[in-house]
């Protein structure tokens, strides 16, 4: 930990909200008190998953008792879009339907029965037609979103020609439903002068005024958008919060009242997009010493209807198929299929899993058929020294922290001694057998995308010395107030309960990106340390004619004084600094941004430097499983991750340990089953299953990478929320491991991801044949 | 009106979430104020999405607004903010409340019972790892805080509006009125399964008779031949009984839901609503359970084989109830375990369950052989050709290899978003090899903390 005595920076600090959270006292935006008048807004849909919309009849909805009103696309003054970057994707269906319930009518009733009753009485005759529901269905029918997308380097035929071990297959990866406790929800309040305020659970509020204002036919200035707090993002509120936000907007214009839209479990589960299912095939080539030599591969991933964010993800996954490895002859094309299901969207990871389950998949296969030490061939494969140090999209990878992190969690996790016990035990038992594993991750950080990272700020000082904090970023529970507040606090050198982070609203910090791609403290601590320097200068000449005519260069603010670096007894009290800079009529607002600085890729080509810099991590998985039923128990997971010097390492902890185990369950037991009509099987947590209280392994034992801190970001921090997910992919190469152990040497196991236990089962019995 | 909805609408208390309305996620949990076992009155962690408000009557409830006194926070709130319990926040009130339920409860005393007493709260953020640290901490500490819950008041209500009406008679004459004036009425004790059709169907249901007012439902006693069971028995109340009495019954039970589930969901309900993949039948069915059926002119027993006659349908009549169950004592030579398998271990409904007896004779030969299986068709079945293969013959690794083949002639399973029919036909196969294995020492073993899968091997059985 570093030290910084009277810093709340680098301590472990609780959640900002912790109390509030467990006194019940935190509000989400349902949790608000109905405002006067407050009607609420359903969505009415086809019951076909693919059509063309014959005729819409709402004559009778509109009788329903306590109906107020009943809208269709006719009734949208602006763009009838909310496709956040290609516009393909209309709030109410006009012509088509394009999955099994998207909203053609909204209903604005007096409650939610009366809503209930008016969505039932809408008739929406569709001329149906097969609906595409797979990817290879689409692959079949040529059903795209997108052209083909491509990043290669050298020549990946000669190399695969020549490799001592070649093989080709396919690798399938699942989808994975967000399950926030927190359903979609907003509250819009029209405001005088056709003006609209919109309470919203998202992590993207610009981009929600943004589409309320397309489709209302305004300024964006018409429109704020306000986050109190998330009950969970995990990227399902990046870009869909919008449709939901811009019906109530609509509503609340169209009835001049408070419009809530809030859906329920079923709702946000049958209507709401997931991670993105992909299919991959392959054909790759190692040394016989287990040297990666060429890999060719084709991704491609089900984006559901429309475009939504997919070719960013698809561009991720690509960019993460190399994970840790270098590859001297690769060719990486991805495509997104365009199937009748909800639009796929940004899920934690936002495509680097699945491009990181390709790549772990073949080494794991490899092993399997050479039986080489899993462990070694991952390490041999590391990137290095140049020429091993370049990307498949030409970036080089610097400051390479796989090694050592590898190094040091073979030793703390007992790898070595653990390893000849799981052989041990496997000689011994026939009904289960033991697998253990250790992977590594490397994810790179920015926003591919790269006008994005940008960030801003609002800080205001009150004369009594207290602070409200404004920033660009959304609390979905990922600690990011709590970061901030850090940060702020440290900058002023104010106590931290002296310092409010404010909920995050569009009239603060404009034109925000989304609190996405783990860049949350990354960007928004840089432009909140920015506007504190600002206010920190203003003050200092005050805090130094206060001193006696200090040097202002020698003042340290800290734990709420300020005071001469040398001479720590000379102090001023911060309140009454604030105080005094009142009287003297100092600003004592100051807005703060932040760009990040040489970020750019060309698409086209395939080549650039995409990533600030990248996160590093491993983990070590040991299962146990049963060759009778296919379950199986993680009996201890060990993890080091890269967080460079946390800024909140308690918090940090608790992001790693929340992303291993929401990898574990997209790895494992969540499983989305669509039915050939496009309708979702699994659509509550009756029978989609995230992992429960005892899925979490009683031996978790989680470190943060010591002395390793950062250049040029924030504190010398590194980005968290996502990159630690893909650690669980070490739960299924300890899987696959146990699997081997039911057969002959030499056999590739036969297992998709997710690994059920139905599909483990069944990996089982194809490896003993 | 369920008590959910009637706190976050009625009365502005939003501290309690709505995460599923099925009781699947425990964002909602509130702690009533119950009878215990010893007679003095106890918390209760509820999903209160699955409460209507009629079941009330008479009870003492706590939502987690009334945890904070002044600026004092109740310990469950202190260790859950200390151990970083919380992260978006939303699953936190409900995790408190059972949190609440765990301190004052005595008998948590194994790892696996703090994961039973935790699993129906899902939490998508934190991992669970501090959660459980911080359960840990305050788990059975009965801390002094004022807190006292009210002793149950009678429950006999009866409650008609807006043309619905809810009754619960306080005794069995009150019943068959009820019955004789309102025969299309519907009964509920727990509702867990009932209320469902409400928050999920949006159903108005115009007539329901709670049997919750008859204590004697809910009497467990037991002769020398066998054990009554209650209808209106808890799953938790048959939890604690079966862990000494019938160990078989009680690894069902360990996984048959959340506590929170098991606090309101009873046996009779579990039998009523004859559900193929319910987890009671294949149990009781294979220790050989009668059903005692009452109407207004007397009792009558049936098999409790006999007693599902179709697809969530079953032998009872109109105006007739089931009373109890009647489980025979296990002989100390028969071999029995049941067996779930689902998705996830907790806090799921099965793919597959099955309950086994088998008794051998002094020579080995089997004598006895109930193989009740659930989740292979329409109802819960015995596997009849897998039982003749094995009646009459040595109890050995060869012939149950025979009765295990014989389980495909006996069913023909379907496949769905659980399990394909491939898996389930070998899965129930393999419970019966695995249920070989696992008996050969210790004929009823309990199921150990750490067990990997529903079936344990010898190995794992020796060692606990």
């Amino acid at each position: 930990m570093v030290e910084n005595p009277g810093s709340p920076l680098h301590q472990p600090l609780l959640h900002e909200s912790a109390q509030r959270h467990a006194s019940g006292e935190a509000k989400y935006v349902d949790d608000f008190p109905a405002p006067a008048g407050m009607l609420v807004a359903q969505a009415a849909g086809g019951s076909h998953a693919r059509g063309r919309i014959r005729s819409v009849d709402i004559s009778k909805a509109k009788l329903v008792p306590g109906v107020v009103a009943v809208l269709t696309a006719r009734d949208i003054p602006g763009q009838n879009n909310v496709g956040p970057v290609i516009h393909d994707e209309e709030l109410l269906a006009s012509q088509q339907v394009h999955f099994l319930g998207q909203p053609v009518v909204l209903v604005v009733a007096e409650s939610l029965e009366a809503c209930r009753a008016g969505v039932a009485a809408v008739k929406i005759d569709l001329e149906a037609s097969a609906p595409i529901v797979t990817i290879e269905q689409a692959i079949a029918a040529g059903s795209w979103l997108s052209d083909e997308h491509r990043m290669q380097r050298g020549d990946v035929g000669a190399a695969l020609a020549t490799a001592d071990v070649r093989f080709q297959g396919e690798v399938r990866t699942g989808g994975q439903d967000h399950f926030y406790l927190e359903t979609q929800v907003t509250l819009a309040i029209p405001e005088e002068n056709r003006a609209l305020k919109l309470y919203c659970s998202t992590q993207h509020p610009s981009e929600v005024q943004a589409i309320v204002a397309h489709v209302l036919h305004c300024g964006r200035h018409q429109v704020v958008v306000e986050v109190p707090r998330m009950g969970g993002g995990f990227g399902g509120k990046e870009t869909q919060a919008a449709p939901w936000a811009a019906m109530a907007a609509l509503a609340a214009l169209k009835t001049g009242r408070p419009v809530k839209v809030w859906l329920n479990r079923d709702q946000d589960m049958l209507l709401t997009g997931k991670r993105h299912p992909f299919l991959t095939k392959f054909d790759v080539g190692f040394s016989k010493d287990g040297t990666l030599v060429g890999l060719d591969a084709q991704l491609v991933s089900d984006g559901g209807f429309s475009n939504d964010l997919s070719r960013a993800i698809l561009d991720r996954a690509l960019f993460h198929s190399d994970n840790g490895y270098f590859l001297p002859h690769v060719r990486l094309t991805g495509r997104v299929a365009k199937t009748n299901l909800p639009s796929n969207t940004a899920f934690r990871g936002f495509g680097g899993p699945q491009g990181m389950a390709l790549i772990e998949d073949l080494i794991s296969r490899f092993c399997e058929r050479t039986g080489l030490d899993p462990v070694e061939v991952r390490r041999k494969n590391f990137y290095g020294a140049a020429p091993r140090n370049l990307t498949p999209y030409w970036q080089e990878v610097k400051d390479n922290r796989l090694p050592r992190i590898f190094d040091e969690l073979l030793a703390s996790s007992d790898y070595t001694k653990r390893r000849a016990e799981v052989a041990a035990f496997n000689a011994k038992s026939t009904s289960s057998k033991r697998g253990l594993a250790l992977t590594p991750v490397k994810f790179g950080i920015s926003f591919t995308t790269g006008f994005l990272n940008q960030a801003g700020a609002l800080v205001v000082l009150y004369a009594d010395g207290t602070v409200q904090l404004n920033h660009g970023g959304t609390e979905m529970g990922q600690g990011l107030h709590t970061k901030m507040l850090a940060i702020c606090a440290h900058e002023l050198g104010v106590l931290p309960e002296n310092v409010r982070v404010m909920n995050t609203s569009t009239e603060k910090v404009p034109n925000t990106s989304a609190t996405a791609a783990s860049s949350g403290a990354d960007l928004n601590g840089q432009a909140v340390k920015n506007a504190c320097e600002t206010l920190r200068s203003r003050l200092a000449p005050i805090a130094a004619r206060l001193l006696g005519g200090a040097d202002e260069r020698e003042l340290v603010f800290r734990g709420g004084h300020v005071f001469l670096g040398e001479h720590p007894e000379q102090w001023v009290a911060f309140d009454a600094l604030t105080s005094e800079a009142h009287l003297a009529q100092v600003s004592m607002s100051a807005t703060g941004f932040y760009r990040t600085p040489d970020i750019t890729f060309d698409r086209n080509s395939g080549r650039g430097k995409p990533f600030h810099y990248f996160a590093y991590g491993a983990a070590v998985c040991e299962v146990e499983l049963s060759a009778l039923t296919g379950e199986h128990r993680l009996r201890r997971v060990d993890i080091l991750h890269d967080v460079g010097n946390s800024l909140a390492p308690t918090i940090d902890r608790g992001q790693i340990e929340g992303a291993f185990i929401q990898g574990v369950g997209w790895l494992t037991s969540e499983e989305l089953r669509f039915d050939a009509q496009g309708f979702l099987r699994t659509h509550s947590p009756d029978t989609y299953k995230i992992p429960a209280f005892g899925d979490a392994p009683r031996e978790f034992h989680v470190a943060l990478l010591q002395n390793a801190a950062q250049y040029d970001v924030v504190h010398g921090s590194k980005a968290v929320g996502e990159p630690p997910l893909m650690l669980a992919l070490a739960v299924v190469a300890a899987l696959r491991d146990a699997v081997t152990a039911f057969g002959p040497k030499g056999r590739e196991v036969k297992l998709d991801m997710p690994c059920t236990a139905e599909a483990l089962l069944f990996a089982v019995e194809a490896q003993r044949q | 009106m369920t008590l959910l909805r009637y706190l976050r609408d009625r009365k502005q208390l939003t501290g309690t979430k709505e995460g599923c309305a099925e009781g699947d996620c425990g964002a909602c949990s509130v702690a009533i104020a119950e009878l215990g076992a010893d007679g003095q009155p106890v918390w209760r962690s509820v999903n209160s999405c699955l409460v209507m408000l009629p079941m009330l009557q008479g009870k003492h409830v706590l939502t987690v607004e009334a945890l904070k006194q002044g600026e004092a926070y109740h310990p469950a709130q202190v260790s859950m903010t200390k151990a970083l319990g919380s992260q978006c926040g939303y699953c936190t009130p409900g995790i408190v409340m059972s949190m609440f339920e765990a301190t004052y409860r005595k008998d948590l005393d194994a790892p696996w019972k703090l994961d039973d007493q935790l699993c129906g709260n899902l939490c998508r953020c934190t991992g669970y790892r501090p959660i459980r640290d911080a359960a840990e901490e305050v788990a059975g500490t009965c801390p002094n805080d004022g807190f006292t819950p009210a002793k149950p008041e009678s429950m006999e209500l009866a409650y008609e509006a807006h043309g619905q009406r809810f009754v619960t008679p306080g005794t069995f004459e009150a019943l068959w009125q009820e019955l004789d004036a309102h025969p299309d009425a519907r009964f509920v004790v727990g509702g867990t399964d009932l209320c469902l059709e409400v928050t999920k169907k949006f159903a108005v249901i115009p007539k329901l008779v709670s049997l919750e007012g008859l204590t004697e439902l809910k009497q467990v006693s037991e002769t020398d031949a066998f054990f009554r069971i209650g209808s209106g028995v808890s799953i938790a109340e048959l939890e604690t009984f079966s862990a000494t009495r019938l160990p078989s019954l009680h690894r069902m039970v360990r996984y048959f839901a959340a506590r929170q589930i098991k606090h309101r969901g009873t046996v009779g309900g579990n039998l009523c609503t004859a559900s193929p993949i319910g987890d009671l039948p294949p149990a009781l069915i294979s220790l050989g359970a009668t059903a005692v059926i009452r109407g207004r002119g007397g009792e009558r027993r049936v098999l409790l084989e006999q007693f599902f006659v179709g697809y969530r349908k079953t032998a009872l009549a109109t105006k007739e109830l089931l009373v109890a169950v009647e489980v025979p004592r296990p002989a100390s030579s028969a071999r029995a375990v049941c067996y779930k398998v689902s998705k996830r271990r907790e806090l799921d409904i099965s793919t597959v369950s099955a309950g086994f007896y088998v008794d051998t004779d002094g020579e080995g030969v089997v004598t006895v052989a109930r193989l009740a299986y659930g989740g292979m068709a329409a109802t819960t079945l015995r596997a009849a050709g897998a039982e003749a293969a094995l009646v009459g013959k040595a109890w050995s690794a060869q012939n149950v290899a025979l009765a295990a083949k014989a389980l495909a002639t006996d069913f023909t399973p379907l496949s769905d978003h659980r399990g394909s029919a491939a898996y389930r036909s070998l899965v129930a196969a393999n419970l019966l090899r695995g249920f070989f294995d696992e008996t050969l020492e210790v004929r009823q073993p309990p199921l150990g903390s750490q067990h990997v899968a529903t079936v344990q091997s010898a190995e794992e059985v020796r060692h606990g």
